[in-house]
């Protein structure tokens, strides 16, 4: 520690699901800009090239890793699509309540797995 | 009409006296702005690719070229492409803003995710271009 003073409190705090929520938006995000895109570009540049490129890409996806990057990246974005929504609502000045602001962030992070299952449930069930 | 700057301090005024009054020039927020109009535009086209890849029969190269080359889709896909990257640079820039602090690093970190992301959405817009204009599959 420093022989100055320093703020009191600065090493005085609890987990609050708020954090975690901040947390996973910024890795869900940063997550879908780096692999994210890359595995979007592989998609549409095997798409246009015709159907031996796109085969290298399905089966790429469609092995047990690439399920697992294609869950993740599913998740990222219905994760980072609520935790969004909900900072739509803190941008306009609500929300800010302690106890609002928990179950909000509790919500925001539960969404973003319910309308991931929901979305897988689409795709092999439609 | 409130009075002018010029009435209020005359034309001999200093520069901070030719904007005194003028209140904000509304650019202080800019980045902060574009992140969520891009929000706004990521929430529509994602969601957008998203439900129609969930409603798709499969996920074979006829099937899907036919989806992507359509009119709609294939605008959908080229706006996302565009909304997203833009989106994806600023946030990475906080990122990197706030993980990079030598001024020589932040500087290349800038540099080199402008080439990722301008880069991708050329090679984005241009196999969607590819895609509508190759003729039918």
């Amino acid at each position: 520690m420093a022989e100055r003073p320093l703020s009191p409190h600065l090493s005085i705090w609890k987990w609050g699901p708020h954090m975690l929520t901040s947390i996973l938006h910024r890795v869900s995000g940063d997550g879908m800009a780096t692999v994210g895109l890359a595995v979007f570009l592989w998609w549409l540049g095997a798409l246009a090239s015709g159907p031996e490129a796109y085969d290298t890409f399905a089966s790429v996806m469609g092995s047990p890793i690439g399920m697992i990057v294609l869950v993740g990246l599913s998740w990222a974005f219905f994760n980072h699509l609520s935790s969004g929504i909900r900072h739509f609502v803190l941008d306009i000045g609500a929300g800010y309540e302690l106890e609002v602001n928990k179950t909000f962030s509790i919500v925001s992070v539960a969404s973003g797995i319910v309308l991931t299952v929901v979305f897988w449930a689409m795709v092999l069930l439609v | 009409m409130s009075r002018s700057t010029l009435d209020r301090y005359g034309s001999k005024g200093t520069a901070i006296g030719q904007v005194r009054g003028l209140g904000s020039s509304h650019e202080g927020a800019h980045h902060w702005l574009q992140q969520r109009f891009t929000a706004i535009g990521n929430l529509v086209t994602v969601l957008f690719l998203a439900v129609s890849l969930a409603l798709l029969p499969g996920y074979d190269y006829a099937t899907m070229r036919e989806w992507a080359s359509g009119v709609i889709p294939a605008t959908a896909l080229a706006l996302m492409i565009v909304s997203v990257f833009w989106h994806a640079r600023m946030g990475m820039q906080v990122l990197v803003e706030d993980y990079v602090h030598t001024p020589g690093n932040k500087f290349a970190a800038i540099a080199l995710l402008n080439l990722a992301t301008i880069g991708g959405a050329a090679f984005g817009l241009f196999a969607v271009a590819r895609l509508v204009f190759s003729g039918a599959a």
